[in-house]
């Protein structure tokens, strides 16, 4: 696998998370029953992000929580060995709040339809929407994000690769290509 | 990162290395969270099919299993032996060839003879959890009770277990002491000698006769069920005498460390073993175990139905 493209570096990532930021506090209205749900395991460093501009913008917390999708993958009878299982967890009662799930691309769709499942058995929120960095298209469920850093339109044999300096020590949007 | 136990089938915590065991906790840790929801079912396991075999009376094991299979989505049914087939003569294998022709992939038995889960794992395709085999492993129980260590006390390495009782016939105590070994527990067993081999020793753990010896300073304390039965079968002279120099009380508990954790893998027979004050006490983790028992079997049932690879 090498490297084709750098789409984002730490300064692009960051306008576009805080433009995202913005556009939440505006189709929401404000931060009232705001949740951020990031989903394991970019998603997380993202969604803590997101709560450190909304800070800077209206000086609010919005709480953060943590979604672990393993349980609702739909290929789970496709693998012969079982991903390993991380806890969810969300400080909050999502009942009657607007929870924003926050991931790090968005591809097939598959990913966010399991994260839908998980956040409806955690209780009945007033309503999901999506917040993405990379939209790579290829979509395979009828799903759209409502927030989005970047639409890249992508060819199949690439890897839309986010870095995060929680995680990987560097703040960066990578294009791969497989060999 | 994705992980696999070795072998299709749970038999005892002897086959299994302490790496798997860690997985096995460590997984039953994120399944625990959804025993504590509200909305306990995630749909893991949709369209998987148990079945639970019971040989032998059980209420705790059978409901854990049954509600973990619930829990996560899985199809259970469970065959009571009093009212199936068996009482007709149908022996343990065609029963399992019978409920493995209908589907079932898993199949969790309990039964008085050891070493009867094994024969039947050498005989289905089905993976095999045993539930209790004779006096001989009853893995599943080994793992909650470590769990419930390993949740209070933050590791299991370097812990001094006592464990309490009938050693003998013990299938709790073994299953414990193999698992608990592996994770490096220091392990102290006590019981009357009649009911305490000293050939357990060869396990690598310490024995005594005295209780409050095993107990003093310990960081669990372990007390296993003594089957009423033992006393016609001359190992006892009386269940007074056995709480008398056996019973695990209030008093014989202040050896133990001040943050002791007192287990009992249950059914209690309150004022022989164990004294109600302190099974109702606040070192009591008895009633969790109840409920960690749930999230371990969780755990081995997302771990062992795994596909298969040519699906």
């Amino acid at each position: 696998m090498r490297e084709k493209a750098r789409i984002m570096d730490k300064e692009g990532m960051g306008r576009a998370l805080k433009r995202i930021a913005h556009e939440i506090i505006e189709h929401n209205k404000g931060t009232d029953e705001l949740v951020l749900v990031g989903i394991r395991r970019r998603g997380i460093p993202l969604a803590k992000m997101l709560r450190d501009f909304i800070r800077e913008i209206e000086g609010v917390e919005v709480p953060v929580g943590i979604l672990d999708i393993t349980l609702y993958r739909d290929d789970l009878s496709l693998k012969s060995e079982q991903p390993e299982v991380h806890k969810t967890e969300v400080p909050v009662s999502i009942k009657g709040k607007q929870v924003i799930l926050v991931d790090d691309v968005l591809y097939t769709g598959r990913t966010v339809r399991a994260a839908l499942d998980a956040v409806i058995d955690l209780g009945r929120p007033q309503s999901i929407q999506l917040a993405i960095l990379v939209d790579r298209g290829h979509r395979e469920l009828p799903i759209r994000a409502d927030f989005v850093g970047k639409n890249v339109p992508t060819a199949k044999k690439e890897v839309v690769e986010v870095r995060v300096a929680e995680i990987d020590g560097i703040d960066e949007v990578l294009i791969m290509e497989m060999d | 990162m994705e992980q696999k136990l070795k072998s299709k089938d749970l038999l005892g915590l002897a086959d299994v290395s302490a790496q798997e065991i860690t997985l096995v906790l460590d997984t039953a840790d994120s399944m625990k969270q959804i025993v504590q929801r509200t909305i306990k079912k995630v749909p893991t396991l949709r369209g998987r099919t148990i079945l639970n075999l019971f040989y032998e009376p059980s209420t705790r094991t059978r409901s854990a299993f049954e509600l973990a299979a619930k829990y996560l989505s899985a199809d259970s049914i469970s065959i009571a032996t009093a009212t199936s087939s068996i009482t007709k003569g149908e022996t343990l294998k065609d029963t399992a060839k019978n409920v493995e022709a209908m589907g079932i992939e898993l199949i969790i038995m309990r039964h008085p003879v050891a070493g009867a889960p094994h024969y039947l794992a050498e005989n289905v395709s089905a993976s095999v959890i045993n539930a209790g085999d004779g006096m001989h492993e009853h893995p599943t129980q080994g793992l909650l009770d470590i769990y419930t260590m390993r949740e209070h006390k933050g590791r299991i390495e370097g812990l001094k277990v006592a464990i309490i009782g009938d050693i003998m016939h013990s299938r709790v105590a073994r299953s414990n002491i193999w698992g608990l070994k592996k994770l490096g527990a220091d392990i102290i067993l006590s019981g009357p000698p009649t009911l305490l081999p000293k050939e357990m020793a060869g396990l690598g753990v310490n024995y005594t006769y005295s209780v409050e010896e095993a107990i003093r300073d310990a960081d669990v304390v372990n007390v296993l069920r003594l089957q009423k039965e033992r006393q016609d079968a001359g190992y006892l002279p009386s269940l007074a005498e056995y709480h008398k120099y056996w019973g695990v009380t209030k008093e014989r508990l202040a050896l133990a460390k001040p943050d002791a954790l007192l287990m009992h893998p249950g059914p209690m027979n309150r004022g022989i073993e164990i004294t109600s004050e302190i099974a109702d006490g606040k070192q009591s983790a008895i009633l969790d175990q109840v409920t960690n028992g749930v999230a371990i079997r969780m755990a081995l049932f997302y771990l062992m139905l795994g596909g298969k690879e040519d699906e």
